[in-house]
């Protein structure tokens, strides 16, 4: 655990945790509203997003895309609630039509437009790109206090931590109308809560979750960590408030063991190649949601 | 070139791909249509992306064998065979944890999809040149394709159609009815059980044109389009398995034309242009014909409470009524009724008794039909001629009472 580790493994473990911890808090709710493969349609979504911006900027720098990947999240909700309204389509079909109609459309811009010169591709786009996001003016542990080497830290790591920052303190304050509109939604109404307003700023917030941490570890750990630990905390406790706290646990250990055995395990084994990060996180996730499907103490519906 | 393609003269091997992606939009089509009828659209969501871990096993294991990794039926056995593993693990989840099934769902296609990124980056470690090609089978693609996989698809996609075919009747009867169907001895969760397995099938044969991420985007887009059309099931089918095969058909001679464009997303966008025709222009069912028709009642009613205003002396303050009647010739600028709007409105008002009469005295249990706004249509168009006679006579009858 010497430089090399605070150098080239520490920067993507924090950022991969502060990604995954991100997403999978208001993926706690989304599951209890039924509205999982919300995180499925944003991450497909994405790509035509950062496509257009980059063509409209003609280069890959950070705000842009976002915005023009936050832009795409927005419209394909709206997309969906339009034709599940206007054409009465059952939801999840009209999620479909949308986020692969989209997706498509992205393919297409990516392979007409001319990104040869620039890292723009739709493997990137899904498998992220984790283990570059590395720290070069690290020289061991005591950089971590030195003023001059934090500011070479990659720039991912103070967005994503600011994101987690942002969707915790979004959860803290509406806790109460959040809980409320999960379990009993009617009920919620008639004590004032603005159901479909807060609905519609968790999804956003989540898009924007997703969207940040889509730029550094790519849409497969975006999707798992929506939906995995969160499903995994709430086969194994009945609370929300302890199903909330174990997500985050579990999304912290997935992210620290499948970095380790995408990163070290092969190596120690004797090979001479990692492999990949953030498809080991996810895949972490869910062996942890296979444990508690089989022996979580409240896996079976209450009668 | 275009019209070469579209023509099935650009070659023998782009003749059968372009045959087997039609064969391939039917078959997606129809069995598509089954899944959106049992509100089960998304788990071919789960199906496609659960193909990806056994697609990277098939080739790991070919290679350790000795064999060439890239043989088409060892990589479509191996997915098929991760594909029906998460399938079986979706159904598992749902029925016997509490997990809802969107969660179901997106956890094991998030999962199966990373496991299988985790093999591919395995493969890509092996010996340079050897993993060629894999790729494609995430977005689709017919460049290059071999002769014998063109036939392979060809075939794989008859058998899936015409199994469709031929058990279209239970599948039907279980889509609408599961209860009816079960008491004449049709198993509900069995055919469920074939229509994914057709699904499953068509994924799997489909992944090397339209690539396994937006294979499901067949699936799930002519179903969706044709349900605007009809409300009968056999319409539906019918016109999901055209939507189905034309948008393969086009979307692989267009791809053919140029190099820059991937199979997969043309098909994809070739039938969401189908989806937007329909979704827009579709009678009945249709934006347009909504908007319209909303248009048409709202403008009923108008007249309607406007010309009783006018036959009950009342002035009329709404401005749009007011508009309408004007633009008729019903009333004057200053807003006086002409003598074709006091006719009408006598005919209105007479409408509106004989109607309030009915409902009030003579209306049977059972007769209510909820969807019309009985004052908005004409008495005559409704009831029988001797009917409307009792009403009158109810009606001179009751006005004799109140003199």
């Amino acid at each position: 655990m010497g430089s090399d580790f605070v150098a080239l493994s520490l920067p993507p473990l924090l950022i991969g945790l502060c990604a995954s911890m991100a997403c999978a808090l208001p993926g706690n709710f989304l599951i209890l509203r039924k509205q999982a493969l919300i995180g499925d349609a944003i991450s497909h979504v994405v790509l035509p997003g950062i496509v257009v911006a980059f063509l409209f900027t003609g280069q890959v720098s950070t705000w842009p895309m976002m915005i023009g990947a936050a832009g795409a999240a927005i419209t394909a909700v709206l997309l969906i609630e339009l034709i599940r309204r206007v054409g009465r389509i059952e939801s999840g079909a009209a999620m479909g039509v949308i986020f692969t109609s989209m997706f498509a459309a992205g393919v297409l811009l990516l392979e007409q437009s001319d990104t040869s010169q620039v890292h723009l591709d739709v493997e990137h786009a899904l498998f992220g790109n984790l283990e570059s996001l590395i720290w070069l003016d690290a020289e061991g542990w005591a950089s971590l206090f030195q003023i001059k080497a934090l500011a070479g830290l990659p720039v991912e790591l103070l967005r994503m931590a600011t994101v987690l920052l942002a969707v915790s303190a979004f959860v803290y304050i509406f806790w109460r109308p959040l809980a409320l509109i999960c379990f009993d939604e009617p009920y919620a109404r008639t004590r004032g809560i603005a159901a479909t307003a807060l609905g519609f700023a968790l999804v956003t917030l989540t898009a924007i979750a997703a969207v940040a941490a889509f730029d550094a570890v790519g849409s497969i750990i975006v999707i798992a960590m929506i939906i995995c630990p969160p499903a995994t905390a709430r086969l194994m406790v009945n609370s929300l408030r302890s199903q909330v706290i174990y997500s985050q646990v579990l999304a912290f250990m997935a992210t620290v063991l499948g970095y380790m055995f995408a990163g070290y395990v092969p190596l120690w084994l004797g090979f001479s190649n990692t492999l990949s990060a953030a498809g080991m996180i996810a895949s972490m996730s869910g062996v942890f949601l296979a444990c508690a499907a089989l022996f979580g103490p409240h896996r079976r519906r209450n009668i | 070139m275009l019209w070469s393609a579209l023509s099935l003269t650009l070659g023998y091997n782009a003749t059968l791909v372009t045959l087997g992606a039609t064969l391939l939009g039917i078959a997606t089509g129809i069995s598509g249509t089954f899944l959106y009828l049992r509100k089960n659209a998304l788990i071919s969501d789960a199906i496609s992306h659960a193909t990806l871990p056994g697609l990277g096993a098939a080739f790991l294991l070919m290679t350790g064998a000795g064999l060439d990794g890239r043989n088409l039926i060892g990589l479509l056995g191996g997915s098929a065979i991760s594909a029906a593993l998460g399938l079986m693990i979706v159904t598992w989840l749902t029925t016997k944890t509490r997990l809802s099934q969107d969660a179901a769902i997106g956890s094991v296609l998030s999962v199966f999809f990373a496991f299988g990124v985790v093999l591919l980056t395995v493969i890509q470690a092996l010996p340079a040149g050897r993993q060629a090609g894999l790729e494609t089978f995430l977005l689709g693609s017919t460049a290059g394709m071999l002769f014998n996989d063109a036939v392979l698809i060809l075939v794989l996609g008859a058998i899936t159609t015409s199994i469709l075919v031929l058990f279209r009747r239970p599948i039907i009867l279980v889509s609408f009815d599961s209860t009816y169907a079960q008491t004449l001895g049709i198993s509900p969760q069995k055919t469920d059980y074939l229509v994914l397995a057709v699904a499953l099938a068509v994924t799997v044969i489909g992944m090397k044109i339209a690539g396994l991420i937006l294979i499901v985007a067949l699936l799930i887009i002519a179903p969706v389009a044709a349900r605007f059309w009809s409300e009968k099931s056999d319409t539906i089918i019918l016109i999901s398995a055209i939507f189905g095969g034309l948008s393969g058909y086009l979307g692989t001679a267009i791809s053919a034309t140029a190099p820059g464009l991937p199979t997969g997303p043309i098909i994809v966008l070739c039938s969401f242009v189908l989806f937007l025709v329909s979704f827009l222009l579709a009678p009945r069912r249709g934006v347009l014909a909504a908007a319209r028709s909303f248009w048409v009642f709202q403008r009923t009613v108008h007249m309607t409470q406007g010309l009783l205003s006018i036959a009950q002396n009342q002035p009329i303050y709404e401005p749009k009524t007011k508009r309408i009647l004007q633009r008729r010739g019903f009333i004057r600028a200053d807003g006086v009724a002409t003598q074709a709007g006091r006719a009408l409105a006598a005919k209105t008002l007479l409408n509106e008794r004989r109607w309030s009469f009915w409902r009030n005295k003579m209306q049977q249990t059972g007769d209510l039909d909820e969807s019309i706004v009985y004052s908005l249509v004409s008495i005559e168009t409704k009831l029988t001629h001797d009917q409307i006679e009792s009403i009158d006579r109810g009606l001179s009858e009751e006005q004799q009472e109140r003199v």
